[in-house]
């Protein structure tokens, strides 16, 4: 039986090995290899990488990465949480067509969605003469490139995610504590702080931590809404490699990534596991 | 003046369905009422349209003469525990207590104090910091309990609390609360299909059958005087025997006259009719042999309950249920050929 057992397990371990500790070891070792501009790297262990690592620029960049990732997760799951709750507390058939819709966008290519918000946050095209006919702007004017469309965009990426992430756990909400606290003396607003919040806590952190990650992870959008100075880690990677020729370096930065990662996902884990006060 | 709790012509309907029909009842001031009725019987949404919980397609709700119809669950100050109990799994014991204090920005100290008398009345005072799921089923039932009634509410609705308790704890839990709702003079309304749990309870009974009341009243008039045949076969075991009326107080079965109670109801001469008999009303061999009324039958039957005796008696066709104490079965020697008698005017007569 336990024979049986290893042997079943043995096809997911290749498989992580192949797929994850294989591809992560590669990119640690050439991390440490020196760069040459004429190939991907050269032989030998240099440690020059992360040296470039400790420049305040580049501290800069990732600082900017994670508050940008962090923001974006968390107007994600600000706009996906109520968003989400109303879709459960629809008939069955118009949940269905919602979560059809939701599953829709994500065979949107990133570079489509970036260009597509780059058309919309025009002079010429709709988005800013609403905000001038709503008063939130004095004048019609591009709302690209900058930081809010950096943002307006990556948001619009994750939010299928955060909503996707949020539905299991909100549909199945008992509703019977919601309403227990309604007959306790809680109108709808307070029903939502201190019940539905609480009891979808679990859910609600894994929504942001995945959103984040997403975000962390975004190339396009940053690079085709955005100034310079709202390039996220992504992007840099990506100059490393591409413009600068200087793959070792890449690679060192994408192993800060990895490690600027499991720092969010750690401290989503403590959150997740202290107590609700 | 002080009534209650007073529903006028009560409906509700989904998609064109009623559930409720046209409800009209009073409870009285600390009075414990039950709503008795088989699944789909509507009690439940009966529960709900008083919570809050459900918006009435008909009909209004007042309580002391004051219209809730249109009053939002939240400002009724009502309390309800719930089937599954609710409790809130992510606070602790005292943080559920005190959830409807703070909601009313009650002190800290006033609702400590308020928690501390509230798990004295449950007896259960040191379980304040525990999380719920470190309590067994009866604690969270008490827990429950004190939850609602943490805010002093000016009605308590219980729907089928003790459905998923053993039968040991249900009747101990059921004790508990009859013993608080006294103490406390509570206004009480408990939801229930289990005929037992509401004799024992309730001041009196509302009998619910597709959304309809069937009867109101103690709950010994529900069983001794059942207003239709759907209470006397849902309300304890019973002999519904199928006769023809001799005059108001006899009726003719399979041959044999016996004395009932009165007709409640108009009734005609050889009018089709019910005779409601509760088995303890069916005598075996009783002392009086030459009795005209006297049916003969052999015991097809026996059940041994502990505390009673139950029988299924065959009588010419005839079948009829009747219920003995130990002792009075042991007097019977022949088993196989007995005589049966209906206590006079112990049957009640059913034109419904």
């Amino acid at each position: 039986m336990r024979l049986r057992s290893a042997a079943l397990l043995t096809w997911p371990a290749l498989a992580l090995c192949a797929l994850v500790v294989l591809p992560t070891l590669l990119l640690i070792r050439i991390s440490l290899a020196p760069p040459d501009p004429d190939g991907l790297w050269s032989s030998g262990v240099v440690f020059e990488a992360y040296r470039d690592l400790a420049e305040p620029a580049w501290l800069a960049t990732l600082a900017y990465s994670l508050c940008m990732a962090v923001l974006v997760a968390a107007i994600g799951l600000g706009l996906g949480f109520p968003l989400t709750l109303m879709i459960t507390r629809m008939r069955r058939s118009h949940q269905v067509t919602w979560l059809v819709l939701l599953l829709a966008t994500l065979t949107l290519s990133d570079v489509l969605i970036a260009f597509s918000w780059q058309v919309m946050l025009s002079k010429r095209i709709g988005l800013s003469r609403m905000l001038v006919w709503l008063g939130l702007m004095p004048q019609v004017d591009s709302l690209t490139p900058g930081a809010g469309a950096v943002i307006v965009s990556m948001v619009y990426l994750v939010l299928p995610f955060t909503m996707l992430t949020l539905y299991p756990s909100l549909s199945a909400m008992p509703t019977e504590q919601l309403e227990a606290a309604r007959l306790l003396g809680a109108s709808p607003r307070i029903v939502l702080r201190t019940v539905i919040i609480p009891l979808n806590r679990a859910a609600a952190l894994t929504a942001f931590a995945v959103s984040a990650l997403l975000a962390l992870g975004t190339y396009v959008c940053p690079l085709v809404l955005g100034r310079p100075q709202n390039w996220t880690m992504a992007v840099m990677i990506g100059n490393a490699a591409l413009a600068g020729h200087n793959v070792p370096r890449a690679a060192a930065m994408s192993i800060a990534l990895v490690a600027a990662t499991l720092g969010v996902c750690g401290a989503v884990f403590v959150g997740a596991r202290r107590r609700w006060h | 003046m002080n009534v209650g709790l007073q529903l006028q012509g009560l409906q509700k309907s989904y998609d064109g369905q009623p559930i409720v029909n046209d409800t009209t009842l009073t409870v009285r001031q600390g009075e414990f009422l039950c709503f008795l009725g088989p699944s789909g019987c509507g009690k439940t949404t009966l529960l709900r349209l008083i919570a809050g919980l459900e918006a009435p397609t008909g009909g209004r709700i007042l309580l002391n003469g004051r219209d809730l119809t249109d009053t939002p669950a939240h400002e009724r100050n009502f309390a309800m525990v719930f089937q599954a109990l609710a409790l809130f799994p992510f606070l602790t014991v005292e943080d559920n207590i005190s959830y409807a204090l703070r909601l009313r920005r009650v002190s800290r100290r006033d609702r400590l104090a308020r928690v501390r008398e509230l798990l004295a009345l449950i007896k259960l005072p040191d379980i304040g910091a525990r999380r719920i799921d470190q309590l067994s089923g009866g604690q969270r039932q008490r827990v429950a309990i004190a939850r609602a009634l943490a805010q002093e509410p000016v009605l308590f609705l219980l729907d089928e609390p003790f459905s998923a308790l053993d039968a040991k704890l249900r009747e101990q839990m059921q004790l508990e609360l009859l013993m608080l709702q006294k103490k406390l003079e509570i206004t009480t309304i408990l939801v229930t299909h289990d005929q037992r749990e509401a004799m024992s309870l309730a001041d009196s009974i509302v009998v619910l059958a597709n959304g309809r009341v069937q009867q109101i009243g103690a709950p010994s008039e529900i069983y001794r005087r059942p207003a239709n045949r759907f209470v006397a076969g849902f309300v304890g075991q019973n002999n519904l025997l199928e006769g023809r009326i001799v005059d108001a107080e006899h009726i003719e079965v399979c041959g044999t006259v016996i004395r009932a109670a009165a007709a409640s109801e108009p009734w005609t001469p050889r009018a089709a009719v019910t005779l409601c008999v509760r088995p303890e009303d069916v005598r075996v061999n009783p002392d009086d042999p030459k009795n005209a009324s006297l049916l003969h039958g052999h015991i097809r039957l026996v059940r041994d309950l502990g505390d009673r005796i139950e029988l299924k008696i065959d009588c010419g066709g005839l079948e009829l249920l009747s219920s003995l104490t130990p002792a009075d079965w042991s007097l019977i020697p022949d088993r196989d050929a007995v005589r049966v008698q209906i206590a006079p005017g112990a049957g009640k007569i059913l034109t419904c």
